[in-house]
């Protein structure tokens, strides 16, 4: 496993020490759970879904129970300007 | 009599509060003095309600939990009270709204004492990965709580409070419960609402109680079941508390691959004893052969990592929390394990191999079902650990959990009860049922908890 390109897919820092551990314990982790290729499935559909539940609705309301106001909306944000959440930047 | 307060079940403590014996405020204090008298040393509560003596003089003692003092995993929502995940990375996150299941507690009259120590965003089974230090044994601080509700069974078992919540994905209930020598009960998935529960593997996780008696552990399962609009998974249909005495006569299956090779002499032996409890209540006891749990590691393993690296996608220091770089270790294991194992060119052959395979341990649970009732065996490979022994060892939790996998996975309903010691620390007995088993499941551990006082048990803490 390419673990640079991966932490990059998952954008998490790493360091150069985490880097060289983790892939040790990838390959073992990998090793260990390849035990259930073992099994035949060719037969075998997936469950995504465990309980059988197929296409749950609900009525299309509002619950105002629900709704926070704009204030309780931002109150966790380290950053808000003029009532938004403030991004970092996507083009330079 | 009023000394002892924090000692008392639920059903002690409603009767005595009912009866005008003693006060909430005084249940509450009693409670808040074990815990300022042992938290530094076991390291169960991150944080504390401090209205929670105001709160217990204003509770209705009429309602279902009316003044009783309980405590919270802190990966469940609480509006206004810090809530962590044992993550730095929300490490000043105060949550706006309740959970469902917290809200409902609320509703039911019950008093938060506080939030507690988990791996952090539940990820193991041994609490060690907490960003706030471990949680340690009541029974013996050297050795871990498990995990990853290790806090709220450390709690419970220290009468730090009279019941808590928890939640597993696979295990994170029963097996702290198991090391611990409480009870812990996981429903079937989808029975208790996961909404406001912070998102560990969706398919799986499920909230539960942990608490001092079997008789407990129904009376909150039954309080906190039900379809909720805000969870679309969780499932119709009424839960009836406990299947009567006096109903059909149950057929108990003893897994024989869940008694593993490793596993000590002792442990098989507790096992094999509580069967025979089991017979001698009226039961009736067979062998049964299982699916190899090993597989279910694979399966598991896969399927916790590829959610959780969708789960976690959403923490980016914006809205709340802070940013990705205050992931602790375990946490950047799983995140990259799962990004890998969904990524493209490798999703055939991790994820949708584990999903098939999960059908088959589905299948097989479905078939031994037909045999017996429910299936017994251990929690948990042995007894509580030593304090350091998950460090360094990325599969730990997935190793120690082995025998809670396999019905996880499935969706299945399941407990832990105390069932004997082994070197001084206590050895849980796992009862599974099959989805929507539980008045079956609590029916059993219920007679076996009217024959044994193992659950009675308390440390000496010091």
């Amino acid at each position: 496993m390419d673990v640079k390109h991966v932490a990059n897919l998952a954008n998490l820092p790493l360091s150069p020490e985490e880097e060289s551990k983790f892939s040790v314990q990838f390959a073992q982790t990998l090793e260990t759970i390849s035990l259930i290729n073992r099994l035949n499935t060719s037969e075998t559909e997936s469950t995504y879904q465990v309980t059988g539940l197929v296409n749950v609705t609900r009525p299309d309301e509002l619950n105002p129970d629900k709704i926070l106001s704009q204030k309780q909306a931002l109150s966790n944000s380290p950053r808000i300007y003029n009532g938004f959440f403030v991004v970092p930047a996507v083009f330079s | 009599m009023s000394s002892d307060l924090h000692h008392l079940d639920i059903s002690a403590a409603s009767a005595g509060l009912r009866g005008g014996k003693f006060s909430s405020r005084e249940l509450v204090k009693s409670c808040l003095n074990q815990i300022q008298k042992h938290n530094s040393g076991i390291n169960a509560f991150l944080t504390l309600n401090e209205h929670a003596l105001e709160e217990a003089d204003q509770a209705d003692i009429n309602l279902p939990l009316g003044g009783i003092p309980m405590a919270i995993k802190d990966n469940f929502l609480t509006q206004g009270l810090r809530t962590t995940a044992s993550s730095k990375v929300l490490d000043n996150y105060i949550p706006q709204y309740d959970s469902t299941v917290v809200e409902k507690l609320k509703k039911a009259g019950a008093i938060i004492l506080g939030k507690t120590n988990m791996d952090a965003w539940a990820h193991g089974s041994s609490t060690e990965t907490s960003d706030y230090g471990p949680t340690l044994n009541p029974w013996n601080t050297g050795h871990l709580p498990g995990g990853s509700s290790g806090g709220s069974a450390a709690a419970v078992r220290a009468d730090m409070c009279t019941f808590a919540i928890g939640s597993e994905t696979a295990g994170s209930i029963r097996q702290p419960a198991a090391w611990c020598g409480i009870t812990g009960f996981k429903p079937t998935y989808g029975r208790i609402s996961r909404y406001g529960v912070i998102a560990m593997a969706s398919s799986t996780d499920s909230p539960g109680p942990l608490t001092k008696t079997a008789v407990d552990a129904s009376t909150i399962t039954s309080l906190l079941a039900g379809k909720d609009p805000s969870d679309a998974t969780t499932i119709p249909g009424n839960y009836q508390k406990i299947l009567p005495k006096n109903g059909k006569k149950l057929k108990i299956g003893v897994a024989v691959e869940y008694l593993l090779p490793q596993m000590k002499d002792e442990v098989k032996k507790l096992i094999r004893e509580a069967a025979g409890v089991l017979l001698r209540l009226g039961m009736s006891v067979e062998d049964i052969s299982l699916m190899d749990p090993n597989y279910s590691v694979g399966v598991y393993t896969i399927v916790q990592r590829s959610e959780v690296s969708s789960n976690l996608a959403r923490y980016d220091g914006i809205r709340y929390g802070l940013d990705r770089s205050h992931f602790g270790e375990e946490a950047k294991r799983r995140i990259m394990l799962g990004t890998y194992t969904l990524s493209s060119g490798y999703y055939d052959q991790y994820y949708q191999k584990a999903l098939k395979v999960r059908t088959m341990i589905i299948e097989d649970f479905n078939r031994a079902f037909r045999q017996v009732d429910l299936v017994i065996g251990a929690t948990s490979p042995g007894p509580a650990l030593k304090v350091g022994a998950s460090r360094n060892q990325p599969m730990f939790g997935e190793m120690e959990d082995i025998l809670v996998e396999p019905s996880s996975i499935a969706g299945l309903t399941g407990i832990s009860v105390p069932c004997g010691f082994v070197d001084g620390l206590p050895i849980g007995l796992q009862i599974i049922g099959p989805q929507g088993g539980e008045e079956s499941v609590f029916r059993v551990a219920l007679e076996y908890q009217s024959a044994v006082d193992w659950h009675l048990a308390r440390p000496s803490l010091t």
